[in-house]
């Protein structure tokens, strides 16, 4: 059904022309889910845009084949291109929020985008979407229709998405991180969804994502890329579980498995020719170990109780206010790892900057390593927490100040808490310090922007070490990164750990990566916590049904693939 | 909703408040109302005596209140300038500056909207450019500027059209209109042209941004990769949504209208509130600018109360809770 | 060189738009005449012993009666035309300098610390920035000149002139600083470096202006371009009602109302030749400050 050969896409720039996808092949047949995996900046997204005649200007198609059955996609005028979006080739993105019209009703959308294709009544239009809209699993669909996007929850107007793509009946649906915005239980739904459209109606699905457990679960056949070329495609059974191309392997090994725990992930030399975690930085390890002389200090939370204000709707009554986090009790072993691991809205980053003082909890105690641990504004800016209680953050292209060099941010912990008093001394200490975390150190007169986001977070880690901590609090340090690099950094993660005693707070939506990381677990839902436990104990045996659901329903690799 | 428009309605007030508030304080601390009212050859004595009559010796906050029950009665004082009932010297200014802010409004709109629209969806024609241009000079233009050299092509040059005052007008009840006359529309034509070219500008080039932003939204990708035809897609889709935040500006725009009829007035020597206010601060007569001040602060508080309805109306957002 | 003017993507930009670089051309031409008009103008109109009326109303050097001592001609009083204009760029790019300099660090001051500490004393400015913004910009400089010349003494007026000018026109354009400086403040006190910062307990005043600052000049800067021709044009105006600076320290402003009244008698240089040069200027600044708007918003490209 589409074929589509030497595919290769062009970004002119100040720079001369820029390749973002070169000789690309791909062949989808009716009913088949391909999947399109790659990490950032491989030119996924470009392949589908490319595909549909959506490119952003000024890319364009330099060369290369696209069939959609017999039709020549390239030799289409404007109009014509235009015809067939929606009606034989149709896309969908990933943030459901923002691709829906916010002023028009779910039902003129539907409606329109059904008369824009084919001459019927707009009853008949309508009648068509209430169906549609049903077989999508919306309930009341008549009346439901006649709302607006934003009374939709997220989950719901994914599948409102997914039924605007499908009401024109097309051949194709080019799905761009369709369930990356979803939490697990939604997004299993979606990908049961989706599933079960290409098996009925035989509609042809190019799945564009990152996640690669996703492609395990419901893909037929998956295509590899990497940096605009194609490096290995095939069934997914075989690309996935015996890959042939050293790319794969690599990527494939840096996936944290989901049913056991492994020490660490093989990852090769980055381009640097540095290996994570094995750099020099021998005077900032001895520096750091200095400071450990005390042991290890532990955390502990005592029914913490975090409430924001509510936003006031009515002018008779005050609002609830709205529970963050609710009730939170819970015990870090000193130079242990303990993991939060919670859904969207389930309080994880809220707890983060409770313990960090930035938000004060209405009720509940804390204490760091015997004595108490204030909250909010309570807490001095002079505080010893302050220097003891470090975090990561989890952006690492804003958790860096754009408009400073690597060495001013480096440096700061160094004289606010007054650790090192001699300018020339603190720089030398910031620079070994990079070494440590597998920097070069010309790293310190330069400025975030020149570096990549695994790089930046490696910064990141440098500069909470530099203020010697006791607790590092890690909110989702890897989730904007690729999975390769994520390996790296989890690896340099595990390595500082366990030379210099740290007790870390380890927080992630991501069940796979915290179980590699972790030792005791705590689960979250909706501020509350649902289940606490040693880590290996809680993932072979979880109790509470919320744990169950979450671990059933994260998609996996099935264990028989693997070969190796 | 009904929050909304409660916040909304108390803010507005808090704004009338204030700016009587400074009104008064004008009144009170520039210069002396005895001395301005009554001149050289009163004694000591009268002075103080026509203070205590006027209640100038009371507490401030007492005067305060006064006062502003005052202004809502709409007794708004005595000019110092001309003795007249400032209320009714307003009054008879009213219509004019309204009728030429009105007219300079729909300019700005008819012509700003669609040129702002054009240029948004094509930014590399050379018509586009071309506009962009213009509009640029026309922003750095100054509106006294426009006005000499409208006069000077249209009035001395050319003599088509009339360069002061504003020509035949019809009074309807109390309310002297230019529309209702051929020559009274002459008369108005050049003011409002110069007084909507600034507006105009400031609407394409607000519309235009707006425009780009919109059409670069993730809906505006999905209903082109839907198919949805081009002309419903600019239309209904990307116009619909330009125009929530546009009109909000719109709101401020009548601000900037009414404040540079004080420019166009006094080039055209049009008798609007403008050249009133123009007068009445050349001889720091007080009672007029401390009022002018309360009439425009009310109706650009109107305007906006206005636009923020107009807001509720158009986008569900507000209309309907949002569940997410 | 090529490969350095490559590197910095405005400076690349620049050098693509003959428009922008014709306008800092003009720009800067007219800027370096109005600084050193002292030493370059051939008379100076302020002082009353340079200039005769016997030398009134000669036309420019081009025209029948133009004399070669008077390149662009001279007004009624007998003051060379190059040197008047020279003078009253001086005098209008001074205040409006000053004027936009007061109301960027007013503004952008306050703006900061608005969105910095929120709560109270962001509402407060808030409120005070809406009942600004009910009074728009001329009026408040009328209104402030209005009450400047109700409290002070007759004598101080002339000499405060320029200041209270420079005052007025401050006031009603710090408003647009403000509330941009906040809006751009309230998203960055949202991204994770200022949080990190807060979290280390570094100080207020250390977070806003070392490390928020910096990361909101951009949308500022093109501001501050705009309201340069806002402050220049507000004062323009200003001087032409007649209530800007007088006739003996004559603004561009002012030469453009004095010309006016020879609007009909044919002496046309005295009224066009300062608008030419104003709206030259203003036109400059402006497509400098549309040039930086698009370095800095390249979606709008």
């Amino acid at each position: 059904m589409l074929r589509v050969e030497n595919l290769t896409v062009k970004f002119p720039s100040r720079f001369g022309d820029v390749t973002a996808v070169e000789k690309m092949m791909m062949a989808i047949a009716p009913g088949e889910i391909h999947g399109l995996v790659g990490e950032s900046g491989a030119g996924k997204s470009t392949v589908g845009a490319a595909i549909i005649g959506l490119l952003q200007p000024p890319g364009y198609i330099s060369d290369g084949t696209l069939m959609l059955g017999d039709t020549d996609l390239r030799s289409l005028d404007r109009y014509q291109a235009h015809a067939l979006r929606g009606k034989r080739i149709s896309m969908i993105f990933q943030d459901p929020q923002t691709s829906l019209n916010p002023l028009m009703t779910v039902q003129d959308q539907l409606v329109e985008t059904i008369q824009a294709h084919e001459d019927i009544s707009t009853s008949d239009a309508q009648a068509r979407a209430v169906d549609l809209l049903e077989e999508m699993g919306i309930k009341n669909a008549a009346t439901r229709m006649r709302s607006y996007p934003h009374q939709f929850s997220g989950g719901m107007r994914q599948r409102v998405v997914i039924a605007l793509a499908l009401c024109t009946n097309p051949e194709l649906i080019i799905a761009d991180e369709p369930t990356t915005a979803l939490d697990v239980a939604v997004q299993s739904q979606v990908l049961d969804l989706i599933r079960e459209l290409a098996n009925v109606r035989k509609v042809g699905f190019m799945l564009i994502t990152h996640d690669i457990g996703v492609i395990a679960q419901i893909a037929d056949t998956v295509t590899v890329m990497r940096r605009g070329k194609l490096i290995e495609n095939g069934s997914t059974a075989q690309v996935l579980g015996s890959p042939t191309h050293a790319y794969t392997k690599q990527l494939m090994d840096a996936v944290p498995p989901l049913d056991r725990k492994i020490d660490r992930f093989r990852v090769p030399a980055d381009e640097d020719g540095l290996v994570a975690g094995q750099g020099k930085g021998d005077k900032a390890e001895a520096w750091l170990l200095a400071g450990a002389k005390e042991d290890a200090v532990g955390l502990t939370l005592n029914d913490v109780t975090v409430t924001f204000p509510g936003t006031r709707t009515s002018i008779w009554r005050k609002p609830d206010p709205y529970v963050a986090l609710e009730n939170i009790t819970f015990d870090v072993r000193p130079g242990s790892i303990m993991g939060i691991v919670g859904e969207s809205g389930s309080g994880k980053s809220t707890l983060a900057k409770t313990l960090t003082g930035l938000i004060k909890p209405a009720s509940g105690t804390m204490t760091l390593g015997g004595g108490a641990l204030p909250g909010g504004r309570a807490r001095a800016r002079k505080h010893a927490s302050r220097q003891l209680i470090q975090m990561v953050f989890q952006d690492p292209y804003s958790s860096l100040n754009s408009r400073h060099r690597v060495g001013t941010i480096l440096a700061e912990p160094l004289w606010l808490y007054g650790l090192v008093a001699d300018k020339d001394a603190r720089r030398a200490l910031c620079m070994d310090m990079l070494n440590l975390v597998g920097m070069a150190p010309e790293t310190i007169d330069k400025f975030p922007h020149q570096f990549s986001g695994g790089q930046r977070q490696r910064i990141a880690v440098a500069r909470a070490l530099l203020a010697r901590p006791k607790i590092l609090i890690c909110d989702e340090p890897t989730s904007a990164l690729d999975v390769s690099i994520q390996a790296q950094l989890l690896n340099l993660l595990k390595d500082l750990q366990s030379a210099f005693g740290l007790t870390i707070l380890f927080i992630s939506h991501n069940l796979s990566v915290v179980r590699q990381m972790s030792d005791d677990v705590v689960v979250l839902r909706n501020g509350r916590i649902q289940e606490i436990g040693p880590s290996e104990q809680l993932y072979e045996n979880p109790s509470a049904d919320y744990t169950k659901m979450l671990l059933s329903l994260t998609p996996v690799m099935p264990k028989d693939w693997k070969l190796g | 909703m009904v929050y909304f428009i409660a916040k909304r309605l108390i803010q507005s007030v808090f704004v009338m408040l204030a700016v009587a508030f400074l009104a008064f304080s004008l009144f009170r601390f520039v210069g002396d109302p005895i001395t301005q009212m009554t001149g050289v050859e009163t004694s000591v004595a009268d002075q103080d005596r026509l203070r205590e009559e006027l209640g100038l010796n009371d507490p401030f906050a007492y005067q305060f209140a006064r006062f502003t029950g005052d202004l809502l009665k709409g007794d708004f004082g005595f000019s110092y300038r001309t003795r007249q009932p400032v209320a009714e010297m307003i009054a008879t200014r009213i219509p004019a500056t309204l009728e030429l802010g009105i007219v300079a409004l729909i300019i700005s709109l008819v012509v700003g909207i669609p040129a702002g629209v054009y240029t948004a969806l094509r930014p590399r024609g050379i018509a586009t450019q071309a506009i962009l241009m213009a509009t640029l000079v026309g922003v750095s233009i100054p509106t006294f500027v426009i006005g000499i050299m409208l006069i000077f092509f249209f009035g001395v040059q050319l003599g088509w059209l009339p360069t002061f005052g504003r020509g035949g007008t019809v009074k309807l009840g109390g309310w002297e209109t230019s529309f209702l006359t051929i020559d009274g529309w002459r008369a108005l034509i050049l003011p409002a042209f110069t007084l909507g070219v600034y507006q105009l500008t400031l609407t394409m080039r607000l519309v235009r941004a707006e425009m780009m932003e919109v059409m670069r939204s993730d809906y505006i990708r999905f209903a082109t990769a839907r198919g949805v035809p081009m002309n419903r897609l600019y239309f209904k889709h990307a116009l619909a949504n330009t125009m929530v935040p546009v009109i909000t500006i719109i709101g401020l725009q009548f601000g900037g209208v009414i404040a540079f009829s004080i420019v166009t007035e006094s080039v055209f020597q049009w008798p609007g509130m403008g050249l009133l206010f123009l007068e009445s601060i050349r001889f720091v007569d007080i009672p007029v600018m401390g009022v002018y001040l309360v009439v425009i602060a009310f109706f650009f508080v109107l305007v906006n109360l206005i636009v923020d309805m107009l807001y509720v109306l158009i986008d569900p957002r507000l209309r309907i809770r949002d569940v997410s | 060189m090529l490969a350095f003017i490559k590197r910095y993507e405005g400076l690349w930009l620049f050098t693509r738009s003959p428009a922008v670089i014709i306008a800092a051309i003009v720009a800067l031409v007219i800027i370096i005449g109005a600084v050193f008009a002292p030493w370059i103008a051939p008379i100076n109109p302020y002082d009353l012993s340079s200039f005769s009326l016997t030398d009134g109303l000669l036309p420019p050097v081009w025209e029948e009666f133009g004399s070669e001592e008077f390149l662009l001609g001279t007004d009624d009083q007998g003051r060379d035309m190059i040197s008047s204009i020279l003078y009253g760029a001086r005098l209008s790019l001074i205040i409006g300098v000053c004027a936009m300099t007061i109301a960027t660090v007013l503004g952008v001051g306050l703006g900061l610390a608005a969105g910095y500490f929120g709560g109270r004393f962001d509402a407060i400015v808030m409120r005070i920035a809406d009942i600004q913004l009910a009074l728009p910009a001329i009026l408040t400089a009328l209104l402030i000149d209005g009450i400047a010349r109700g409290v002070l003494p007759p004598e101080m007026q002339q000499n405060l002139r320029v200041t209270v000018l420079t005052i007025a026109i401050a006031l009603s354009l710090w408003v647009n600083f403000a509330r941009t400086a906040r809006a751009s403040t309230f998203v960055q006190m949202n991204k994770e470096y200022v949080q990190a910062a807060l979290m280390q307990g570094q100080h207020p005043l250390r977070v806003m202006f070392v490390h928020i600052l910096p990361n909101i000049l951009g949308p500022l800067l093109v501001i501050m371009t705009v309201d340069l021709a806002s402050a220049i044009l507000l004062e323009a105006t200003l001087s032409f009602l007649g209530i800007g600076l007088p006739a003996d320290s004559p603004s561009l402003g002012t030469l453009i109302r004095i010309g006016m009244q020879f609007l009909l008698s044919g002496e046309w240089w005295i009224l066009w030749i300062p608008t030419l040069f104003l709206v030259a200027l203003v036109v400059s600044i402006n497509v400098l400050g549309d040039f930086l708007r698009d370095v800095f918003n390249p979606r709008l490209r």
